[in-house]
């Protein structure tokens, strides 16, 4: 019909949710719950052709309102909570979960762990096969619980000792958490994905009762299977691992290969280029050099003494050799243009003089190379550590004065 | 006296109905043809039965009892008319004008006070719980076919569910509702024999308000409508536990959406003219709804100057609008365009406004500068019309009280405690959703900031009320328009040399539904802001008020316009 402008049931529901969107942008809780009380009855009709039916919009506005709402409390939640399960069958095991990790926020480990369990034991014709993603995160979640308590357990033991026939059923259980959690952690980490805390908890396990080549082919799994999406981390826990048992530096360097590809900037890659520099073969230690260089192009490193230090030693080396000296220069090339504003101007040299001497010796010492003995930096911190003194820094003068053609070689 | 053969059984063995309907006593089939009983009406001669009191009729025995579309329509009619006795109405209404039209109706369309209506037969359909005997027959309609044809507002999956489950039943089980001709009277068609529907109870209403010349307007009553105090929605819930409601009757009886003024107003147009009534009683100067009458109420409500009203009474008289025969009704007349009393009066003072103060985004706020200069300086003698402080104060009022509105409107509450369901099977999922429903809106209702269910505001026929007690100046009644007037040849005529036309050329009604289109865009913002006022104090779209103003502008300016066609809409006046 032409009346389009007249207000019906959907329209008013439409209007409905903006203003409860409104007042939820605004943190005005009362209000918003004011508006979904009316909401509310749009359960009573039919939305399927909808993409997101009021169910749906009702449990999550509802959730954010007794999170935030001042006179609501966890009963309350939840028992609104309950009604959300039961009001939507295909939706089930999704508001379990989310229900347990509100729970775990607001620190009822038990009450998330008892829930994780009677989820756990749904099943609901087809739907339990459709809402098997969901079933498995379930799972993860009470593995990931289990561990939890095995670990606080094994806590209890370490502190008192193996002493005494009255940890022995604490040793039980704790055997019995693992079990239950090497189960499901296992599982998890299976499916492609990113399971950073339930990797890291099935490798303590493993590690705990000492089955090291399983945790060598979990973390192997997890850093190198491409079915999984790239994470730097993956490379983190199996390089921390193979430290741990005391691996060669010839697999650390290879763990860390592509930590260094992916996150350049990452904190290890100063334990990275510090093993690289030390080795014998050529090609690690261009490698390392390109490691330093590359971390140091990120602000998060300006200030940092010790991956100065590592350039400084690697760049001081390869200057008295004399050998390799086209190595700088290839780092430097796709550098000099901005490097110099970057880490060399006039004014960092004075703030870095000011704060950390150690930093500014470092940091001197490369751009002298780098730039000659001439330039604004090395000028300003040898000036000042000549003035004060400082026997390194005289030192540093002569070396750079000394090798001042090879910046010469370089920059051309 | 009655010999035919039962439709059903074929035997002759009729009784007579509490109802007076004859039933076969063999098969217990209920016919429409009733013992004809000669009574006078004031209206025609037709011949109409006493209305028995009470609902005697056979029991069913789940506790409810055979009921027909119409006799729900008749409660509800009932307690509209109730409402509105309530309200100040005159008891003339309920008791004699509004059963009245409604008998006449019912003999005019058929349903009852009248010889058995010709190939219609009304087999006792199921109810809820049995199926029938009756075999299914190939060219029975589907159940789909009939739920479309409802107006009513349906979602496409709880019919389709609906129509399964019916499917699922039973094959012989015929398209059930809880009342016995549910599916029959859907199946009727619309523009025959104007079948009753939600909305249409309010054009009876309407009718009867009319015929009786109360001082209630179509939009009054549909905003009375709107807050509750006439009963419209959920209606259903006031019939008798007996009369069961489901299936199809919801079809019929479960609105979710407002009624529009439009639609309200061409049915009873409709209506009028089906029911052969004759011409309505003469509205004259001291009505109500003559427009020198609203055109009084509209400017004390718009919080404008009472002098206006002079103003209106020369338009009136102008345009010729304020005669008898104009403003009557006179069904079925189709030559004449149908009167809307309270747009009228509306679009009256928005011409005006446009005549005095011309309203295009400068000549309006010229003149409030000098008022308000004449108000600085001298105080006695009474305060000049400043249109800019008269924007200010009412824009201010109105933006609040629209907001209010805005909000009421997304916060209505649609269903009622009486559950609905299509059908049996989907009785306890209904039921225990409903359980659900209330559950959260009490724990939700506990956390809002302000308390539902306080009662509903006293019916009031202003919607904004100023009183010249107010110290603040806020009440623009008593100002005089002396800043924007002068004296011609004996005659006060406006300073204001200027007019503008809405719309140079109307547009033909019949075919595009409007006389203009009304794009706020194009017109100025002064304009738009008076019709905005107007659609709020009236709850209609601004483009009707609009179309009104260009009918009056037209008749008003209608030499000129046919002289001046060719050029531009600037006239002088």
């Amino acid at each position: 019909s032409s009346y389009d402008h007249k207000l019906n049931f959907r329209k008013s529901k439409e209007a409905c949710l903006s203003y409860i969107q409104d007042a939820m942008l605004q943190k005005q809780w009362k209000r918003a719950a004011e508006f979904l009380t009316s909401y509310i009855e749009s359960l009573e009709k039919d939305y399927s052709r909808e993409h997101v039916g009021p169910s749906e919009m009702i449990w999550r506005i509802g959730t954010e309102i007794l999170c935030h709402h001042s006179h609501s409390s966890m009963k309350e939640f939840n028992c609104f909570i309950e009604q959300m399960k039961i009001s939507g069958v295909k939706r089930y095991l999704k508001v379990c979960l989310e229900h347990v990790f509100h729970l775990l926020c607001n620190g009822q480990v038990d009450e998330a762990y008892q829930n994780l369990s009677l989820a756990e034991s749904w099943r609901f014709g087809d739907q339990t096969a459709i809402q098997d993603k969901e079933m498995k995160l379930i799972q993860a979640y009470k593995g990931l619980l289990d561990y939890y308590s095995w670990s606080k357990q094994k806590n209890i033991l370490l502190e008192h000792g193996l002493d005494g026939f009255a940890d022995l059923s604490v040793e039980q259980e704790m055997h019995s958490c693992f079990r239950k959690a090497a189960v499901n952690l296992k599982e998890i980490i299976k499916i492609p994905g990113v399971w950073d805390p339930f990797v890291k908890c099935y490798v303590d396990l493993l590690e705990f009762y000492g089955d090291h080549n399983e945790a060598l082919q979990v973390l192997n799994e997890y850093a190198y299977n491409s079915r999984f999406p790239a994470n730097p981390n993956a490379h983190v826990y199996l390089y921390q691992f193979l430290k741990r048992q005391g691996e060669s530096k010839k697999s650390l360097i290879s763990a860390l290969k592509i930590l260094h590809d992916i996150v350049p900037s990452h904190e290890l890659m100063i334990d990275f280029n510090t093993m690289l520099q030390k080795s014998k073969k050529r090609k690690k230690r261009r490698l390392g050099l390109e490691v330093i260089f590359a971390a140091l192009d990120y602000a998060g490193w300006k200030e940092n003494v010790k991956a100065w230090s590592c350039l400084a030693r690697q760049v001081k080396q390869i200057v008295i050799s004399e050998k390799h000296l086209h190595w700088i220069k290839e780092e430097w090339s796709s550098r000099k243009d901005w490097w110099p504003a970057f880490h060399f101007s006039r004014y960092l040299a004075k703030r870095n003089w000011q704060k950390n001497k150690s930093l500014s010796y470092e940091k001197a010492l490369v751009a002298g190379i780098l730039l000659g003995k001439d330039c604004k930096y090395f000028k300003y911190i040898s000036h000042q550590g000549c003035k004060a003194q400082v026997k390194r820094f005289r030192m540093l003068k002569k070396f750079v004065n000394r090798h001042n053609p090879v910046f010469l070689r370089i920059s051309d | 006296d009655f010999n035919e053969r039962c439709a059903q059984c074929s035997e002759v063995n009729w009784g007579l109905t509490d109802g007076g309907r004859y039933y076969c006593r063999s098969c217990h089939n209920v016919t429409e043809r009733t013992r004809e009983v000669i009574n006078t009406d004031f209206m025609t001669n037709s011949r109409v039965q006493t209305i028995s009191k009470g609902l005697r009729k056979r029991e069913k025995n789940d506790g409810g009892c055979e009921w027909y579309i119409c006799e729900g329509f008749q409660l509800v009619l009932k307690k509209q008319a109730e409402a509105l006795e309530a309200l100040g109405v005159c008891p003339l209404m309920k008791d004699e004008i509004l059963c009245n039209f409604w008998r006449c109706y019912l003999q005019k369309s058929k349903q009852a006070y009248c010889n058995r209506p010709a190939g219609e037969t009304v087999k006792t359909l199921s109810v809820c719980e049995s199926s029938t005997d009756v075999d299914s027959e190939s060219d029975r309609p589907s159940v789909l076919h009939l739920l479309s044809l409802s107006e009513s507002e349906g979602d496409l999956q709880t019919d389709c569910s609906f129509a399964s489950s019916m499917s699922k039943v039973s094959a012989s089980t015929s398209v059930y509702s809880g009342s016995v001709d549910g599916s029959l009277y859907l199946m009727k068609s619309q523009k025959e024999k104007l079948r009753m529907t939600m909305p249409m109870t309010l054009s009876f209403c309407y009718m009867a308000l009319l015929w009786l010349r109360e001082p209630i307007t179509l939009s009054e009553l549909l905003r009375f409508v709107a807050e509750g105090h006439i009963p419209y929605l959920n209606v259903f819930q006031h019939f008798p536990e007996k009369m069961k409601l489901c299936g199809l009757d919801l079809k019929i009886f479960c609105v979710e959406s407002w009624p529009v003024y439009e639609e309200v107003h061409n049915k009873m147009l409709e209506l009028a003219a089906f029911l052969d009534l004759p011409r309505f009683p003469d509205i004259t100067d001291s009505c109500f709804l003559h427009p020198d009458m609203l055109c009084i109420k509209y400017l004390m409500e718009a919080n404008l100057p009472d002098e206006l009203h002079n103003w209106t009474c020369r338009v009136v008289k102008k345009i010729g609008i304020g005669e008898v025969d104009f403003l009557t009704l006179v069904p079925g007349n189709k030559s004449t365009r149908k009167v809307k009393y309270d747009i009228l009066a509306a679009a009256v003072i928005v011409v005006v406004l446009k005549l005095l103060f011309l309203l295009d985004d400068h000549y309006e706020w010229l003149l409030s500068d000098f008022a308000e200069e004449r108000n600085k300086n001298n105080k006695e003698g009474g305060l000049y019309f400043e249109f800019k402080k008269w924007y200010e104060v009412v824009k201010h009022s109105l933006d609040v009280e629209q907001k209010k509105w805005d909000e009421e409107k997304a916060k209505y509450m649609w269903r009622c405690e009486k559950p609905l369901f299509y059908s049996v099977k989907n009785k306890s999922k209904v039921l225990k959703r409903r359980q659900m429903v209330v559950n959260l809106q009490n724990q939700f209702g506990k956390l809002s900031s302000s308390v539902r269910g306080a009662e509903k505001p006293n019916p009031s026929s202003f919607q904004l009320s100023w009183s010249e007690e107010n110290t603040d100046g806020s009440c623009f009644h008593g100002h005089s328009l002396k800043g924007i007037l002068q004296e011609k040849c004996g005659l006060l005529t406006a300073m204001n040399p200027d007019y503008w036309l809405c719309t140079v050329k109307l547009c033909n009604e019949k075919q595009c539904g409007h006389l203009a289109h009304y794009r706020e865009v194009e017109f100025p913002q002064s304009y738009h802001f008076v019709l905005r006022l107007f659609s709020f104090l009236l709850r209609i779209q601004p483009s009707y008020i609009h179309d009104e103003v260009c009918m009056i502008e037209h008749k008003l300016f209608n030499k000129k316009i046919y002289k001046k066609l060719k050029y531009n809409t600037v006239l002088r006046k």
